[in-house]
C-alpha cells in the first residue's frame, strides 16, 4: 500500500473575488510524478503554488479547504518549515544573478543563515549537482556565476538548489516551458529519476510531456479537478468527456 | 514642384540636425566654463601647506583650509550614518508595497522634501536642534543635511528594486527564507548597483550645500572634530572668504572651491566606475 503524501480535500483559492482553484480534492501518493495539466487559466499553477503555500505571497490571495503533507495541516505549519518541506521550481530558471553556481546550490543553507562544515557544503553541491545530470558540466567553473549558464543547464541548477534542501515533495511549475527541446529533454529524464527519493508534481500545459513523464495525472478545467488517474488510463480510456476532449486537441 | 518640396524639407531637417547639435554643445559649455575659470583662479593657490594648515588671521600669507576639509568630511559622513539606513530601507518598503496608503504618503513626502529649498531646511534644523540645543553645532548640520539626501536614496533604491524581477524574490521565498533574509541576502545585494549610485549622487549633492549649514554647523575658524561644537565645511569657508573684503582670504576661497569641484568631479566619476563593475547580470 503506498502512502499519501499531500492530501488537499475541498480546497479552493482566489484572487479577490476570482474563484480559480474550486473545490478540489485530491491524493497524491509518495515517490511518484504526477503532472498537472489543463488549458491556460484552469488554476492548476495556483493549485500548486497553493500546496508550499506561494500563492498567499500574491496581493488579494486568499484560499480554504484542506492541504495536508503527511497528515499535517499545511495551513497551521509555519510557511518557512513548509517551504523547507516541499521544494519548487518556476517556469523560468531563476539562478541567484549575485551568487556563484556553487553557493546557488547550497543557497538554501547559506542564506538561511545555517552554517556547515566545508566538508559537508561540498558533499552537498557535488551530491545535488549530480543529482540534475550537471556535475560533470559545471565541475571545474562552480565560481562563476550562475547566469554563466545556458537555460537549461540554469534550470537544472535551479532543480539542483531545490534538491539540495533534501525536500520531501518538489513542485515544477510548467519547468520546460522557457527551454529548448534538448534540454526539455534533459529535464524530463531527471524526472524518473529523481521520483525514486522525492515526490513530483508536475504543471504543464503540454500533453505529450504528461504523458511522457508521470505515473498519475490530473487534469483540470475551469478552476475544477476534472479527472485524477492513472497516466496510461487518463491517455486511453477517460471517464470524462472534457477529459476527452482535450486529449484528443478539441480545445486547448 | 515635388523635388523642390523634398528638399525644402530636407533643407530644414539638416538644419534641424545642426541645431540640435549646437544646443548639445551648448550643455557641455557651462562646466567647461566653470572648471577654466576656478581651476585658473584656484590651481596656484593649492600645495600641501594649503591642504594641512588652517587660515591664518587677516594680514598674514599662506594658511589652508584643513579644518573646512576635515569638516565637511566629518558632517557627511554623521549625514550619510543618519540617511543611508533610514533611506534604503523605505526604498525596500516602498518597492514592497507599491500600493498600500503608507507608500502613497511616502513617496510624496520624499518627492516634496525633494523640491524643499535647502535655506528652508536649514531653518527647521535650526528651530529643532540648534535652538533647543542652545548652541550651533556640526551635528545639527549633519541632520540638516541628511534630510536632503534622504530622498535620493529612497528614490533611487525604489526605482532600482522596482526593475528586479520577482522571480527573484519567489526563488528565495521558495527555499524557505525569512522576507529578511530575502531583502537582506538576495534583493539589495542583487540591486546594490543601482542602491550605491543614488547613495553616491546624494552624497555628490549635499557636498556642496552651504544654505543649511550657514545657522546650524555655523562654521569655525580653527579645526575642531567635536561634533556637538560649531565646525567649518567647505562650501561655509567658501561663502564667508569669499564675501570678505581681504585678498588673501578670496584665494583662499578660490582654492577651496578647486577642492570643493574636484570632490564632487571625483565623486561621480567613482558612481559611474562603481556601478559598472558591482552590476548584477540578471
Amino acid at each position: 500500500m503506498e502512502s499519501t503524501v499531500i492530501k488537499s480535500r475541498n480546497f479552493n483559492a482566489s484572487f479577490g473575488s476570482n474563484h480559480v482553484v474550486k473545490n478540489v480534492n485530491i491524493d497524491i501518493p509518495r515517490n511518484h510524478v504526477i503532472a498537472v495539466m489543463g488549458p491556460s487559466g484552469c488554476g492548476k499553477t495556483t493549485y500548486l503554488r497553493c500546496i508550499n503555500r506561494m500563492h498567499e505571497l500574491i496581493p488579494g490571495a486568499s484560499s480554504s479547504g484542506e492541504m495536508k503533507l503527511n497528515e499535517e495541516d499545511v495551513y497551521q505549519m509555519h510557511p518557512i518549515f513548509v517551504r523547507l518541506k516541499i521544494g519548487m521550481v518556476f517556469q523560468r530558471p531563476n539562478p541567484f544573478p549575485n551568487l556563484s553556481i556553487y553557493d546557488n546550490v547550497i543557497a538554501g543553507y547559506k542564506l538561511n543563515g545555517i552554517k556547515l562544515p566545508k566538508a559537508e557544503r561540498d558533499r552537498i553541491v557535488e551530491h545535488s549537482l549530480s543529482r540534475v545530470a550537471l556535475w560533470n558540466e559545471v565541475k571545474d567553473s562552480l565560481n562563476k556565476k550562475g547566469s554563466f549558464l545556458s537555460g537549461g543547464q540554469q534550470q537544472r541548477l535551479c532543480i539542483a538548489r531545490a534538491v539540495a534542501m533534501e525536500p520531501e515533495v518538489l513542485l515544477f511549475d510548467e519547468p520546460t516551458s522557457a527551454l529548448d527541446p534538448i534540454s526539455t529533454s534533459t529535464v524530463e529524464e531527471l524526472f524518473h529519476e529523481l521520483k525514486v527519493n522525492y515526490t513530483l508534481i508536475i504543471v504543464t500545459h503540454n500533453m505529450q510531456q504528461a504523458a511522457r513523464v508521470s505515473d498519475k495525472t490530473a487534469f483540470f478545467f475551469m478552476g475544477e479537478l476534472v479527472e485524477y488517474d492513472d497516466t496510461k488510463i487518463m491517455f486511453t480510456n477517460p471517464k470524462d468527456n472534457r477529459t476527452q476532449n482535450y486529449i484528443t486537441g478539441r480545445f486547448s | 514642384m515635388q523635388a523642390s518640396h523634398v528638399k525644402y524639407r530636407l533643407g530644414k531637417s539638416y538644419g534641424f540636425q545642426i541645431l540640435t547639435y549646437i544646443l548639445a554643445f551648448a550643455c557641455v559649455v557651462p562646466l567647461i566654463a566653470i572648471l577654466f575659470f576656478i581651476i585658473k583662479a584656484g590651481v596656484t593657490k593649492i600645495n600641501w601647506h594649503f591642504l594641512v594648515n588652517i587660515p591664518k588671521p587677516v594680514g598674514e600669507t599662506g594658511g589652508g583650509i584643513a579644518n573646512a576639509l576635515v569638516g565637511s568630511i566629518l558632517i557627511i559622513i554623521v549625514a550619510s550614518v543618519i540617511a543611508i539606513p533610514i533611506g534604503i530601507m523605505a526604498g525596500v518598503y516602498l518597492s514592497e508595497n507599491r500600493k498600500s496608503r503608507l507608500a502613497y504618503w511616502c513617496r510624496l513626502s520624499t518627492d516634496i522634501l525633494q523640491g524643499v529649498p535647502s535655506i528652508v531646511i536649514g531653518i527647521v534644523a535650526y528651530f529643532w536642534l540648534v535652538k533647543p540645543l542652545g548652541k550651533f553645532s556640526a551635528l545639527s548640520g549633519s541632520a540638516a543635511l541628511a534630510m536632503m539626501m534622504l530622498p535620493i536614496v529612497v528614490r533611487s533604491t525604489e526605482e532600482t528594486l522596482k526593475l528586479l524581477p520577482d522571480t527573484l524574490k519567489e526563488a528565495a521565498l521558495a527555499l524557505g527564507m525569512p522576507f529578511h533574509r530575502v531583502i537582506f541576502k538576495v534583493i539589495i545585494p542583487v540591486g546594490i548597483s543601482g542602491i550605491l549610485s543614488g547613495v553616491m549622487l546624494s552624497i555628490a549633492r549635499i557636498t556642496g550645500e552651504t544654505a543649511p549649514l550657514l545657522f546650524t554647523a555655523f562654521g569655525n575658524p580653527y579645526l575642531s572634530t567635536n561634533l556637538t561644537q560649531p565646525m567649518q565645511s567647505l562650501p561655509l569657508l567658501i561663502f564667508n572668504y569669499a564675501t570678505s573684503p581681504y585678498n588673501e582670504w578670496h584665494d583662499l576661497a578660490w582654492g577651496a572651491s578647486l577642492i570643493l569641484l574636484l570632490w564632487v568631479l571625483f565623486l561621480n566619476i567613482f558612481t559611474k566606475i562603481v556601478t559598472r563593475k558591482w552590476k548584477v547580470q540578471l
